[in-house]
């Protein structure tokens, strides 16, 4: 097994792999996005206590799911960036942060489209909803900070900084919810609640959190591959690569 | 004593210069000489450590100023363009404060000496913000009196200063030459300093 | 070294009063706005008061962020602070140390005074400043990892607070608690320890974070 991993490190040749794998993922994402809508919306029993509504959660839980796992994984590329001085990781981590960023944001939709028939009000401050609402800040907070910087390299690590910090404040700010949610008993509605699923629920769920994984993938890469030729447009693999463009 | 090796200094998508290397001894005068935006300044700030070159090493002693830290900054002063004094506070507060930052604490009667060698007698006590831009690089040019570093990396040292007050710095530069300290400096002004050896590090 | 920088920070504030008065009057009006916006029913302003005192001393606190690198950034001493044989941790600690004397220390002494306003209870209004007083620091120390990260940028002032706000909602949720609790007849004992214990976090973990971040942006 003589991989040699680091290969795939350099910008340039991590961006001819990754053209391959772009349309893979993509493709694996259609496919299993529509297998998961079939399974969610057809062969999904209706559920005895919250009618059709509850077939939302085939998006919100993969939504909610992806966002948070997105932010870990975001922090961690920067993360190394920060350490090892790759420019690669850092870029992917800056590639992550608008794909986490739109989950957040439909896992909020979502959740706000779910709590109108089950709570009969759009919005609960329910300690999860809340903590997604204060990911969204995170991910916005990371965004803007980014775009606010010239320096791509002082971008990078700044963002890093700022991710690294989120990620030792999200377990108290989560925990700090949660404390605040149970001291206030208004909602006392949770979305963990859920009934015993049915295996067909399950699946048709499971399905669709591959599904997002794929997408993440397919999307993160792609946008990876844009920040690559952004950055990377004095040099001479980029020229040649213009070059063999335009003969085509 | 203090090497630069294959420094290469890359600023937003631009190569400011590339395999820039030399060698300081203890006596020796460096003048980085180039024309603006060349890369006089980041050179300089490399050479204290606030920025990391592209490419290359930099060492003092035949350890990489990156892993030597603090031990660095105590035998090394850096002067920028920005002369790093405070308008709200007085001459004397200015100078004592900045050499304690640098790591050496002097009392008020040193200061007032170091400030009077400076040409600035009398005006001790006024806050920085009254000053001419002269005087108050000579404010900031009086912690060279007072610090008992080895190395001093000074970027455009003359800049504002008059005919007398370029005389003294001229002094200064030899006496810490002359013990065995070492000077990087830029400059766009005529100034004749002696020292054991002087090398020119041109930037294109 | 670390006593210089608090020493010469609150120098250079009591040379500059205006800017304390400022943050100390802004946090006045804030609070004093809320009846004004919801009406001077006082069951209602008695149980907002602990929010809204907090919620404005966020603000206040914030508001006030800016200032703590800035001025040293474009007069060239921030530069001087990176190369010094100190260590960079310990100034920066020394910083949001003053940072705190200045800004957060009057807040805490005004607060009871506005909880006067919204008729607290007197030991409510001992919980809330012990709540501030053990809150305020945090949001110096967290706030001044925003204000290294966003040093010299086109507008610092609002980024900053997208970034600190979020991380500052621990601190809201039990400072503000505290007080609750003690008005709902609940102990507040483990609202005040978890202050404390953030506070010891954020006192460890972030003038390092800060640091970090002070010689990411001047490099």
């Amino acid at each position: 097994m003589a991989i040699n991993w680091f290969k795939y490190s350099s910008p340039a040749s991590f961006y001819s792999l990754s053209g391959k794998m772009v349309p893979i993922f993509m493709w694996l994402a259609v496919v299993l996005l529509i297998a998961g809508m079939y399974v969610g919306f057809f062969v999904a029993p209706t559920d005895f206590q919250q009618g059709e509504a509850y077939r939302i959660i085939f998006i919100h839980v993969p939504a909610a799911w992806m966002s948070m796992f997105l932010y870990l994984v975001m922090a961690f590329w920067a993360g190394i960036g920060l350490a090892f001085n790759t420019r690669l990781s850092s870029m992917l981590a800056t590639a992550i942060a608008p794909t986490g960023a739109m989950f957040t944001f439909l896992a909020l939709w979502t959740g706000a489209l779910w709590g109108k028939p089950m709570w009969g009000t759009w919005w609960v401050w329910d300690a999860r909803l809340t903590s997604e609402l204060i990911l969204l800040f995170l991910y916005i907070g990371f965004m803007s900070l980014q775009a606010a910087i010239d320096d791509p390299r002082r971008a990078d690590k700044a963002g890093a900084i700022l991710a690294l910090v989120g990620v030792v404040n999200i377990p108290i700010i989560y925990f700090s919810v949660q404390w605040w949610n149970t001291l206030h008993q208004g909602a006392s509605v949770s979305l963990n609640q859920a009934p015993a699923m049915a295996t067909t629920m399950l699946t048709g769920m499971l399905i669709m959190v591959f599904a997002s994984w794929m997408y993440s993938i397919a999307v993160i890469l792609k946008r990876v591959r844009v920040i690559i030729l952004e950055r990377e447009s004095h040099t001479a693999w980029v020229a040649e690569l213009r070059k063999k463009e335009a003969a085509r | 004593m203090l090497q630069g090796s294959n420094l290469v200094c890359v600023r937003g998508d631009r190569r400011l210069f590339k395999d820039v290397s030399f060698s300081l001894e203890p006596g020796g005068l460096m003048l980085v000489l180039g024309p603006n935006g060349s890369g006089k300044t980041s050179m300089l700030r490399m050479l204290c450590g606030l920025s990391n070159p592209a490419f290359g090493e930099i060492s003092w002693c035949g350890t990489a100023i990156s892993s030597l830290g603090g031990e660095y900054y105590s035998v090394m002063t850096y002067m920028g363009h920005l002369s790093g004094t405070k308008d709200d506070l007085t001459v004397v507060e200015n100078l004592r404060i900045s050499s304690a930052l640098a790591g050496l604490e002097i009392n008020e009667t040193e200061a007032r000496e170091a400030l009077q060698y400076m040409g600035l007698s009398g005006r001790e006590t006024l806050p920085v913000k009254v000053l001419s831009q002269g005087q108050r690089r000579r404010v900031a040019l009086a912690r060279l009196l007072v610090c008992q570093t080895k190395l001093w990396i000074l970027d455009e040292p003359l800049a504002a200063l008059d005919v007398s007050a370029v005389k003294l710095m001229q002094g200064l530069l030899e006496r810490h030459l002359g013990q065995g300290g070492m000077v990087i400096m830029t400059t766009h002004q005529e100034i004749e300093v002696t020292a054991a050896s002087t090398t020119q590090l041109q930037l294109a | 070294m670390f006593l210089w920088v608090i020493k010469r920070d609150l120098l250079l504030a009591m040379r500059r009063r205006s800017d304390v008065f400022t943050t100390l009057f802004f946090f006045v009006i804030v609070v004093s706005l809320f009846p004004l916006s919801v009406g001077p029913e006082m069951n209602m302003l008695r149980t907002m008061a602990p929010g809204v005192v907090w919620v404005a001393a966020l603000l206040a606190s914030m508001l006030s962020l800016g200032r703590m690198f800035s001025s040293d950034y474009l007069d060239g001493t921030l530069e001087q602070m990176l190369i010094s044989p100190h260590s960079l941790s310990l100034l920066v600690l020394g910083k949001a140390l003053a940072h705190w004397l200045v800004t957060g220390v009057p807040l805490v002494l005004m607060a009871p005074i506005l909880g006067i306003q919204y008729d607290l209870p007197v030991e409510a209004l001992f919980v809330l400043t012990i709540s501030l007083l053990l809150g305020t620091p945090v949001l110096s120390l967290i706030g001044a990892i925003g204000a290294a990260l966003t040093l010299g940028l086109r507008g610092g002032g609002v980024l900053v607070s997208l970034l600190v706000l979020p991380l500052y909602i621990p601190v809201l949720i039990f400072g503000s608690g505290a007080v609750e609790a003690n008005m709902a007849e609940l102990g507040y004992d483990a609202h005040l320890s978890l202050l404390g214990a953030f506070l010891l976090v954020s006192l460890v973990f972030a003038p390092w974070a800060t640091a970090a971040s002070l010689r990411v942006s001047m490099e």
